[in-house]
């Protein structure tokens, strides 16, 4: 089933079949970042416009790296160093960026809803980079394409997530995704940040060496620094103690364990160092695939052609099939 | 002497236990008679207004407007928002002193009421503020309003989270017979919340308000109550916990009274998923439980009152990220059909809804209106409860348009509003003279 959507704005929804799609596509991209010349045509001559009103590393370089290495041009703009520190509104600015027809807009944006709001107002193709505490699509996706390399079937994974459930917009994703293609959720974290209304998604616990008993998989959320200060557990020292992961914590799982964490990570504090770095993680592997992902993402919504008829509603029309295959041999 | 009959509707007249097929009898704008409709008692000189079909009720009364005048006339003027209330088929309304300045003091009492008085449609009971600036601290000038006509005070927007302050306001009051009014919200418990935290709020990743901010306050004023003699009424109640509270008050003899908005008997927050800034208001759209609460609560007179909580705002103000939209709708134009829809989904009986529009709110506020007694101002509505209409908020009198019951179809509307004997509003097809 191919991938019909106009935008990508969460996980949520998306059927079985197109998160396969997705995957399959990401999967098929990411032999060309191990090429010599990275650089395919496929996107030459759109343009990408990436707008980040939170700060970012990872995600911002990984659409960039993505973008160009398909060909894409790609603008960057960041909240500190555009209009927005003129007073001007979301929908202004992106409403005048959206002028200037661009292809894709890339949002990352502190507001839960702030990429829904703009796709109900906007033509352009909007892809969410992050959403306040609601979803961060790409990121779930490299997670699930980093399992699935793996374990190939993600149908019965159990998969513990651990760490501010609450505010965490990745688990959000993760859990819309990792249910749909069919594994078992188990959150887990201290009970400020875990609401009781999280249990129609998954069991809860806050015994991290009970949430990680037997899992397949340990996902570490970030605990953010900030929080600290509004009672949701007394000081970093002391979540550390009990929410660390740890490589005692991490010999209850199954042998053959995959610890994720999406960055930035907090040594020490969520997860010791030896285990972010040693045998059982696969973070770097994370970080690779989120390139394969996002190439896979903007050739699936930036590569459509343009309608006329196209109106506010998502558009019916069956795009041609992904040929990452075919591409590949006219670039090589 | 001019004489107007408003003729053949069904007069339904809480106050005096009328619910019948009446003639209304008006001179010099107080209601002369209610005469039984044979056409007996009419002259020649009177102006006959048929009525034939049409509920005629008292006018209707809001008792929880924003009117936005002095300070954000961009949003309403006391002009626009009265036009608003006439075509909503309120004679009434009172409104809330969150302007800029604050209505902490007699000179914008009477620079609300010089409004009203140009603007010549609803009448316009101002509320004062129970602190000075809204601030929460130090007490206003109560007296000084009082004597300047305010019905009531309320910090309402604010929450006063100061105890001793808020006992302080009921004992002071007292000596007005003014009610208090209060936004119950524990400001601590609802911090930076957007929505009804439950679990739409938690796969949206909006920050949710729990309905214990609500019932933590409601439970704090009730138990100030106990002991201070002064009156409380109890703003937009929205949770089924603060009925309960307000229920078991009122059977321990406490002078309590609350009132809910058209929109929290309606709307779950439902309305919110797609991240819809109409649906995003203070206190927040709850669940289906919580509505079937106040719809009982109004069914058994736990819930007195039906006031809309008509908070205007600039398209600039809702047309932004969901976090930074500003709380609140309009209500004068969509309240009375979504009160009428009551009686059909609740057999709530008509009665008992247009008493909680009419002769409950005046008793509220010490008002002489909302009854069609003999000797009261002739303020009355012609309401066609038939007319099907659909919403169309690019046409509302109100200068503001965020409501969420754009493009809804509602029955039952106010066709003629007539206010101290004087018709302020016709509906395009009313009734003819």
């Amino acid at each position: 089933m191919p991938f019909t959507h106009r935008h990508l704005l969460g996980l949520e929804g998306l059927s079985r079949d197109e998160l396969t799609f997705l995957l399959d596509t990401a999967s098929s991209f990411k032999e060309i970042s191990e090429r010599d010349i990275k650089k395919v045509p496929t996107l030459r001559g759109k343009t990408v416009v990436s707008l980040f009103y939170e700060a970012s590393t990872r995600t911002r370089a990984s659409f960039e790296i993505a973008a160009k290495r398909m060909s894409a041009d790609f603008v960057s703009l960041s909240s500190s160093t555009s209009s927005v520190t003129k007073g001007e509104t979301l929908l202004d600015t992106a409403r005048n960026l959206a002028a200037m027809r661009p292809d894709a807009i890339i949002l990352r944006h502190s507001a839960a809803g702030a990429p829904h709001f703009l796709a109900a107002r906007l033509e352009c193709p909007i892809i969410n980079a992050g959403d306040g505490a609601h979803e961060h699509p790409t990121q779930a996706l490299l997670d699930a394409l980093t399992i699935r390399e793996r374990k190939r079937n993600m149908e019965g994974l159990t998969v513990a997530i651990v760490g501010d459930v609450l505010h965490s917009r990745v688990a959000r994703s993760n859990i819309f995704a990792l249910k749909t293609l069919g594994a078992t959720v188990r959150l887990v974290g201290p009970p400020t940040l875990l609401p009781p209304e999280l249990r129609a998604w998954g069991d809860t616990t806050s015994n991290l060496a009970e949430g990680v008993r037997d899992a397949d998989v340990i996902m570490m959320l970030r605990i953010q620094l900030e929080r600290q200060g509004k009672n949701f557990f007394p000081t970093v020292d002391e979540y550390s103690r009990y929410f660390c992961l740890t490589q005692r914590v991490v010999a209850h799982a199954r042998p053959d364990v995959m610890i994720l964490h999406p960055g930035p990570m907090n040594r020490g504090i969520e997860i010791a160092s030896d285990v972010a770095d040693g045998p059982y993680s696969v973070i770097m592997d994370q970080v690779t695939n989120g390139i394969a992902v996002r190439m896979a993402v903007l050739y699936l919504l930036a590569n459509r052609p343009r309608m006329e008829s196209e109106t506010e509603q998502e558009a019916v029309e069956t795009p041609a099939p992904a040929q990452p295959r075919r591409l590949r041999r006219r670039a090589g | 002497m001019s004489t107007t009959i408003i003729r053949g509707g069904t007069v339904v007249d809480p106050a005096n236990h009328l619910n019948g097929c009446r003639d209304l009898v008006i001179q010099e704008g107080v209601v002369t008679a209610i005469a039984d409709a044979n056409g007996s008692h009419e002259t020649s000189d009177a102006e006959c207004i048929d009525a034939t079909g049409c509920l005629v009720v008292p006018g209707l009364i809001d008792i929880h407007v924003h009117l936005r005048e002095p300070g954000y006339e961009y949003k309403e003027t006391v002009e626009t928002g009265t036009r608003a209330a006439v075509a909503g088929g309120f004679t009434a309304v009172a409104c809330m002193a969150n302007t800029n300045p604050v209505n902490d003091s007699a000179a914008v009492t009477d620079y609300i009421r010089d409004k009203a008085t140009a603007a010549g449609l609803a009448r316009v009971f101002p509320i004062g503020a129970v602190s000075k600036g809204l601030q929460g601290e130090e007490l206003a000038e109560i007296g000084e309003m009082h004597r300047a006509g305010i019905v009531a005070v309320s910090d309402d927007g604010m929450p006063i989270m100061n105890g001793g302050l808020m006992r302080r306001a009921l004992e002071y009051t007292a000596m007005f017979g003014l009610p208090v009014i209060v936004h119950e919200e524990e400001r601590t418990i609802a911090a930076d919340g957007v929505m009804n935290e439950g679990s739409l709020s938690l796969r949206l990743g909006l920050k949710g308000v729990p309905a214990a901010a609500e019932e933590a306050m409601v439970a704090r004023d009730i138990a100030l109550l106990e002991r201070t003699g002064g009156r409380l009424h109890i703003a937009h109640l929205s949770t089924a916990g603060s009925v309960q509270l307000v229920r078991a008050a009122k059977q321990r003899g406490l002078p309590v009274t609350a009132e809910v908005t058209p929109h929290h008997f309606t709307l779950t927050e439902a309305a919110v998923d797609g991240y819809n800034a109409n649906a995003k208001m203070n206190p927040p759209l709850r669940t289906q439980h919580d509505v079937d609460a106040v719809r009982q609560g109004l069914a058994d007179g736990t819930i007195d009152v039906i006031a809309t909580d008509h908070a205007p705002h600039h398209r600039d103000e809702k047309d932004v990220e969901f976090d930074q939209a500003a709380n609140g709708i309009v209500g004068l134009e969509t309240a009375l059909p979504l009160a009428l829809r009551l009686v059909e989904e609740t057999g709530i009986p008509l009665e008992t809804i247009v008493a909680a529009l009419t002769v409950n709110p005046a008793r509220v506020l010490n008002l002489p209106h909302g009854t069609l007694s003999v000797g009261a101002p002739a303020d009355v509505t012609v309401i066609d409860a038939q007319r099907r209409w659909t919403v169309e908020a690019a046409r509302f009198r109100s200068k503001s348009r965020n409501t969420p019951f754009d493009g809804m179809q509602m029955q039952g509307q106010a066709i003629l509003t007539m206010v101290g004997g004087r018709i302020v509003y016709r509906a395009a097809a009313g009734p003819n003279a």
